[in-house]
């Protein structure tokens, strides 16, 4: 049973981890209705910018004032040259200009900090936690209940951002209707820039603590795809249901992970490990059928 | 002065919903099967035909399928790769395990076992839309390549899923040449293009063009929802299918699940995105396009570093390739999101005023 | 006039729609008769397009019954209803933006064409036929509308009224029983209104066709419908000729105010 609890636990603060990378898409959808594919792109821009200029010999609150700095300019430039000229299109063609963005950066970060993999210390240690090892005979990871602290954290500065600053209003305002937003003035693309940024700031993050776990690497670009099911479960919009469906994603990928395939196995023949893959995708999609508006979605009446 | 229909009248509707209605098109048209089917298989090198026109006319095929269902049905699909290896796979298992399976027969096979596969995928179509739908459309993806490496019975029990295909023999003639496998394919190609306008022109594709445009307003004149949508996905899968086919069979002749991966996906969707989305001629020119464009990257990039002395590897090379393509896609996007097909056809109206301007 | 209204067609019987917790319709009865031009009239927001939507089944009423040609059911559904040969046209237009004027007329015409997929993609033998058979049907619907001129125009690029005209096109396509006309007349300047009102006119005239219009115009609608049900916050107020409907203190309070 213990060892069901420590996968549990385990699962849980790596669905935190997807979280954040979810909570990046949520920014953007909610400000601009573009779901953008090229979040996973801006955590490895970002992780990879904070050890770029680490290596150039910035030290590690330089390094990641510059990575900001960075992604700034990269939203910025985002917002002017891709998204203000498609104002007047559909959805789902942004979407498909947020997957050219995303080559786009998987192209350029590479040519400006090279493709290496190298290490990140943000001095966190992967380690049990000897107390918890002690007391109840499982193994928690200090450095995933760091980055999960982090997370809430993140979650916590951003809701107050939204809720009670001038901006945050100005942002649920676009979020809701564009062209009622635009009339009684507000800069629209200034909010979008903005909106990118706070993604990209979020990326930052969720880079640096994915770096520090795994490396900073190539393969960070995949955790748009690790969140994307989160999105399905949670709702585009919510962010606590980005949150909860983290966390229902993690937890139930690694308990899959150990329980499902030995079954398999004994059905039919061969190895079937590694369905981490799929597997939230179809218990997303099984979830949908049940439920098409997600979580904490609103279920939506057409009007004709 | 010469593109131009004056005087060529229509009297009656048959005449007017022709494919080329324009003379000119049509001799036009003519030209380039010529030239396709004589022109090239006596001048064209091997290596054209391997590395150029075989994967050109493969790709086409799979962006014409996701042209059906993304570009006439609306829904967005990035798994049209996962569908390519079914296909792939389908063909292979009938091959094998059947005795005497004419190919041409396995092929069609493979289309119907994609497409069956594509119905499956295609049922939360049902329920959800937009991006929800194109996230789903990655569970296909994800899952279908697992499911082949992983069950060793869908390779016939080889190692990781690499599969090796038989050579194609059909009525005792051995497509053995890179000559002869071109023409093979270059003929179910564009049969089954010609299908594809075929159904975009009739009930079949307005029903999916209506579903696209203003599903509500489709339901209401009676379009039943869930028949249309799943008919475009078993149509599009059917293609994509059998275009993993030959890609197996008569482009690459070895084949592993890994190797039809989500960038595969992205890059057949690239392809409807720059060739025309909602356009049959889009699926082929964007095929063009993307499949030529990292060639000429290959050869000018070092070329042009050369001249101008910049250090250079082949790193380098394929960063500056993702960022081509992505750069691209956005500036088609915001450009011209109709693609080079809708270039096609404004260059074709000016040359319809030409020498005036209106 | 050649035509003569008939016996009652539709009858709604105690109609109640909710949204969650928004009363929409509250028990609302009235009926259509063959061949005659109903007119819902109603402020906004009294429930009038919710009204249509029930008639052909887009919206599920919780409580009421419809009786369509001697036929009962609870609730319509979409497709019944078009099969039942009931047609329609939208407040917001909603046509096919990306198609031709004559794909989307063609559209229209779906439930008759009875050919497969299959032989739509040889395009031979009966699906072609059946094709051109139904184009010279729909040609002559573009005659009738006057829209030959545009026909292969995408839809998306024409002005308003004609979309307008278009979407009615789509409609009388599908040679419907019943025709729902969601505000024909919304957004336009007198001389299409004028046009708008004689297709209407001419289609309940030569085609005998029923039809059921939501209109805010109230001289269009007094002038052109047989009968008017009037409606307000979800509730049925009035219903009856147009003179006397106008009549109606509760309609005059409704449209005027009330003093207190």
């Amino acid at each position: 049973m213990s060892f069901f609890f420590e996968v549990l636990i385990g699962g849980l603060l790596a669905g935190v981890m997807y979280s954040m990378v979810a909570l990046g898409f949520v920014l953007i959808y909610k400000a601009s209705g573009v779901l953008n594919f090229a979040q996973g792109a801006m955590v490895y821009l970002a992780a990879l910018s904070v050890v770029g200029c680490m290596e150039k010999g910035a030290p590690l609150w330089l390094a990641i004032i510059l990575a900001f700095a960075i992604m700034t300019a990269f939203g910025i430039a985002t917002e002017k040259f891709v998204l203000r000229k498609m104002v007047n299109q559909p959805p789902i063609a942004l979407f498909m200009a947020t997957i050219g963005l995303s080559f786009f950066i998987e192209g350029l970060a590479p040519m400006l900090f090279g493709n290496d993999v190298r290490p990140l210390d943000i001095g966190l240690v992967d380690e049990p936690i000897p107390a918890i090892l002690d007391a109840f005979n499982i193994v928690v990871s200090r450095f995933d209940l760091a980055a999960a602290g982090i997370a809430a954290l993140l979650v916590v500065v951003l809701a107050l951002f939204f809720q009670y600053t001038r901006v945050g209003r100005a942002l649920r305002a676009v979020a809701d209707d564009h062209q009622a937003a635009l009339s009684i003035g507000i800069p629209l693309q200034h909010i979008w820039a903005l909106v990118w940024t706070v993604a990209g700031f979020v990326a930052l993050v969720s880079g640096m603590l994915w770096g520090a776990r795994n490396g900073v690497q190539f393969a960070l670009t995949f955790t748009a795809l690790k969140a994307l099911p989160v999105l399905i479960l949670g709702g585009f919009t919510s962010v606590p249901g980005a949150i909860v469906g983290g966390l229902i994603i993690g937890a139930s990928e690694k308990l899959a992970e150990i329980y499902i395939p030995p079954v398999m196995q004994s059905m039919f023949d061969g190895n079937f490990g590694g369905i981490e893959g799929w597997f939230p995708y179809v218990m997303a999609l099984l979830f949908l059928l049940v439920r098409p508006e997600g979580l904490f979605g609103e279920k939506h009446i057409d009007r004709v | 002065m010469f593109y131009r229909e004056t005087g060529q009248f229509k009297t009656t509707y048959a005449a007017d919903q022709q494919i080329f209605p324009i003379r000119q098109d049509r001799i036009g048209m003519l030209l380039l099967l010529a030239v396709a089917f004589v022109g090239i298989p006596l001048f064209a090198s091997e290596y054209w035909f391997t590395a150029i026109l075989l994967p050109f006319l493969i790709f086409a095929l799979a962006a014409l399928g996701l042209n059906i269902l993304t570009g006439y049905a609306g829904q967005l699909s990035l798994g049209s790769a996962a569908f390519m290896a079914v296909g792939a796979y389908a063909a292979y298992n009938f091959q094998v395990r059947i005795d005497g399976m004419p190919v041409l027969v396995s092929f069609l096979l493979a289309g119907l076992t994609a497409a069956a596969v594509g119905i499956l995928f295609g049922l939360p179509s049902l329920r959800i839309k937009g991006f929800y739908l194109a996230v789903a459309t990655l569970a296909a993806q994800f899952f279908i390549v697992w499911c082949l490496t992983k069950f060793p019975y869908l390779s016939n029990d080889s190692s990781s899923g690499v599969i090796s295909l038989p050579g194609i023999t059909i009525l005792g003639f051995a497509f053995d040449t890179p000559r002869s496998t071109y023409l093979l394919v270059l003929t179910l190609v564009l049969l089954l293009a010609l299908a594809a306008k075929n159904l975009v022109r009739s009930t079949t594709g307005r029903a999916w063009m209506a579903v696209r445009d203003m599903d509500v307003a489709a339901e209401v004149i009676g379009i039943r929802l869930m028949h249309t949508k799943l008919l475009a996905f078993a149509v599009s899968s059917f293609y994509c299918g059998v275009a993993g086919a030959l890609y197996a069979f008569c482009y690459l002749g070895s084949v592993e699940p890994d190797g039809f991966s989500l960038d595969m996906s992205f890059k057949i969707l690239f392809m409807i995105i720059v060739g025309g989305v909602g356009s049959i001629l889009g699926s082929f020119l964007g095929a063009a396009f993307i499949l030529l464009l990292p060639i000429f990257l290959d050869i000018s990039l070092p070329a042009a570093a050369s001249m101008l002395h910049l250090p250079f590897d082949n790193a380098t090379v394929s960063h500056i390739q993702l960022m081509v393509f992505g750069a691209l896609i956005m500036f088609f996007l915001v450009v011209e999101p109709h693609g080079l097909a809708r270039l096609w056809q404004i260059a074709k109206e000016k040359l319809r005023l030409w020498p005036f301007p209106h | 006039m050649a035509r003569e209204i008939g016996e009652v067609i539709l009858d709604l019987r105690n109609i109640s729609l909710r949204f969650g917790g928004v009363k929409a319709l509250t028990d609302i009865s009235f009926d259509v008769k063959e061949h005659e031009i109903r007119a819902i009239i109603g402020p906004n927001g009294a429930g009038k397009s919710s009204m249509l939507n029930v008639i052909n089944g887009v919206y599920r009423p919780q409580e009421g019954e419809i009786v369509f040609h001697g036929e009962r059911r609870c609730d319509m559904n979409t497709h019944a209803a078009a099969v039942a040969g009931i047609a329609r046209t939208f407040q917001n237009i909603a046509l096919f933006k990306g198609m031709s004027v004559l794909d989307n007329l063609m559209t229209g015409r779906n439930l008759k064409m009875k050919a497969g997929f299959l032989q739509h993609a040889l395009w031979w033998g009966p699906a072609k036929r059946e094709e051109l058979a139904h184009r010279a049907k729909v040609e002559e619907v573009i005659d009738f509308l006057e829209i030959e001129h545009i026909r292969k125009t995408p839809v998306g690029r024409l002005p308003y009224g004609l979309q307008k005209r278009v979407e009615l096109g789509r409609a009388l396509a599908a040679e419907p029983k019943m025709l729902l006309l969601d505000e024909p007349m919304a957004g336009m300047n007198v001389e299409e209104k004028q046009d708008m009102c004689r297709f209407i006119l001419d289609v309940n005239d030569q085609f005998g066709t029923t039809i059921v219009l939501i209109e805010h115009d109230m001289g269009v609608v007094m002038d052109i419908s047989d009968r008017v049900v009037v409606l307000d916050y979800g509730r049925k107020i009035g219903d009856g000729v147009p003179d006397e409907v106008k009549n109606n203190p509760e309609v005059i309070s409704a449209y005027l105010g009330t003093q207190h």
